[in-house]
């Protein structure tokens, strides 16, 4: 939904067509994001399909160079998305979240292991955007420094998470954790609930505990 | 290794002593080059601070040598550690540590009086100093006429005039927001690539990695250590970049 509604965005200074939809979406990103233009003549049709953009009068003999414009409908769904805050519900699984919480649940690894690495591999990762951000002028570039912002931010996050991890684990001790791990195991045994059933989402749990996506139902 | 500026070889550091003891610093090896920024990371209590006091010879090991400059902290006479305090090493702190009633110059000039250098000289010398840091026209400030960031940038100029060789910053981003203490890492990195050895004492990762190296320290021990930065190329190799 992200590049439908940033080509509805760049349709609603005027009409254009795909290839120039392409650039300015890509020049919007900083050149972060590449486009297929495929991807764009697809996101397009799809778009006219549900009435959002139309062709221009213009009747040119090839399909690609016909701009489109921005109906009606368009510009509704373009400004109720402009408009509302981006859902983040369901959070998006973390494949190092299920990777520490299958390692604690199984012993499968030394946690302190899998932690100390993943901080080493993101703090490299940290120093190479360092250096992005130091080498952008943001006279020039200042889409990319956002975009290099936004991926320092989340790295900066992930080693704080690790950090507040150790810690819990360290004030728990190891013991405790496993003690845990396996206590929730045989309430999940005891009663299983919904949770053989793929769709169910609220399941066992408590109302108030945040919902991850389908596949990941507990 | 030779060109060390600081050099600490087993260091350990006990305080109290009997069943009270608490080790602070359990054998940490650590050397820091001229030219070299490196970043000490490790939770509350892991020693980050211990081992900044003694790389600045406020305090002395229990056992293990430190070295600055090449001389054995050890062996110096009170004196001469006073002369390596003023004149080798400089100091960061998070709170910035400005005298209130003192200009931003004449903030940078303090050590260069305690030194013996003229007022005139000092003048000078604290003005380029301030320049360095990006603050030429803010010289005449007093510091509650400085944002967090400028202050803090006041105090690297303070911590780096003179001959030092040697910058100890202990948490120097800890009051400030995202954008300042990314100007002071950016200080502190051209003041490592201007010559000095810099140690970085901090808890956020982001600011950890303008460093060479990063050491962690954990329960007083030297965990392992994130090298030197691959190439900028690889790090957007793949398509999932997208924020």
């Amino acid at each position: 939904m992200a590049i439908r509604n940033a080509l509805l965005a760049l349709l609603a200074e005027g009409p254009k067509h795909g290839y120039q939809l392409k650039i300015e979406f890509e020049a919007a990103m900083g050149g972060s994001w590449p486009l297929n233009i495929g991807q764009v003549y697809t996101t397009l049709q799809r778009c006219a399909r549900d009435g959002l953009i139309e062709p221009t009068d213009a009747t040119g003999e090839d399909v690609r160079q016909r701009p489109y414009r921005l109906t009606e409908a368009g510009r509704e769904v373009l400004h109720s998305w402009l408009a509302a805050p981006v859902d983040r519900d369901p959070p998006q699984r973390d494949e190092l979240a299920v990777k520490l919480l299958v390692v604690l649940a199984t012993s499968a690894a030394d946690p302190a292991v899998v932690i100390q690495a993943q901080r080493t591999a993101t703090l490299e990762r940290l120093q190479q955007l360092n250096h992005f951000a130091r080498d952008t002028d943001p006279a020039e570039d200042f889409a990319w420094l956002l975009v290099v912002d936004h991926l320092i931010l989340q790295a900066d996050a992930e080693v704080r998470w690790l950090d507040l991890c150790e810690q819990r684990l360290a004030r728990a001790g190891p013991e405790a954790v496993a003690a845990a791990a396996r206590r929730a195991a045989a309430d999940v045994a005891a009663d299983p609930g919904d949770g053989g059933e793929e769709d169910t989402v609220a399941a066992a749990d408590g109302p108030d505990r945040p919902q991850p996506d389908a596949g990941w139902s507990r | 290794m030779s060109g060390a500026v600081l050099e600490l070889d087993a260091v350990r550091r006990v305080f109290g002593t009997g069943r009270g003891a608490t080790t602070a610093l359990d054998g940490v090896s650590l050397s820091v080059a001229a030219g070299e920024l490196v970043a000490v990371m490790g939770p509350s209590g892991s020693g980050k601070s211990t081992l900044l006091t003694l790389a600045g010879g406020l305090d002395e090991p229990t056992s293990g040598r430190v070295r600055v400059g090449g001389a054995d902290l050890a062996a110096l006479d009170a004196e001469a550690l006073a002369g390596l305090r003023c004149r080798t090493v400089g100091y960061v702190f998070q709170d910035f540590n400005l005298l209130p009633t003192l200009t931003a110059a004449e903030n940078v000039a303090v050590p260069l009086e305690l030194d013996g250098v003229g007022a005139r000289a000092g003048r000078r010398q604290a003005h380029e100093a301030l320049a360095g840091v990006g603050l030429a026209g803010l010289a005449d400030r007093f510091p509650d006429a400085l944002s967090g960031g400028e202050q803090q940038r006041t105090a690297i100029a303070r911590a780096c005039v003179g001959p030092r060789r040697l910058l100890l910053a202990d948490e120097p981003t800890g009051a400030l927001d995202s954008l300042a203490g990314e100007q002071v890492l950016a200080v502190l990195r051209d003041k490592a690539d201007a010559g000095l050895a810099v140690v970085l004492v901090t808890h956020e990762a982001r600011y950890a990695a303008w460093a060479d190296r990063v050491v962690f320290l954990r329960d007083g021990r030297a965990q392992d250590q994130a090298g030197p930065p691959a190439g900028p190329e690889t790090l957007l190799a793949g398509s999932d970049v997208t924020p």
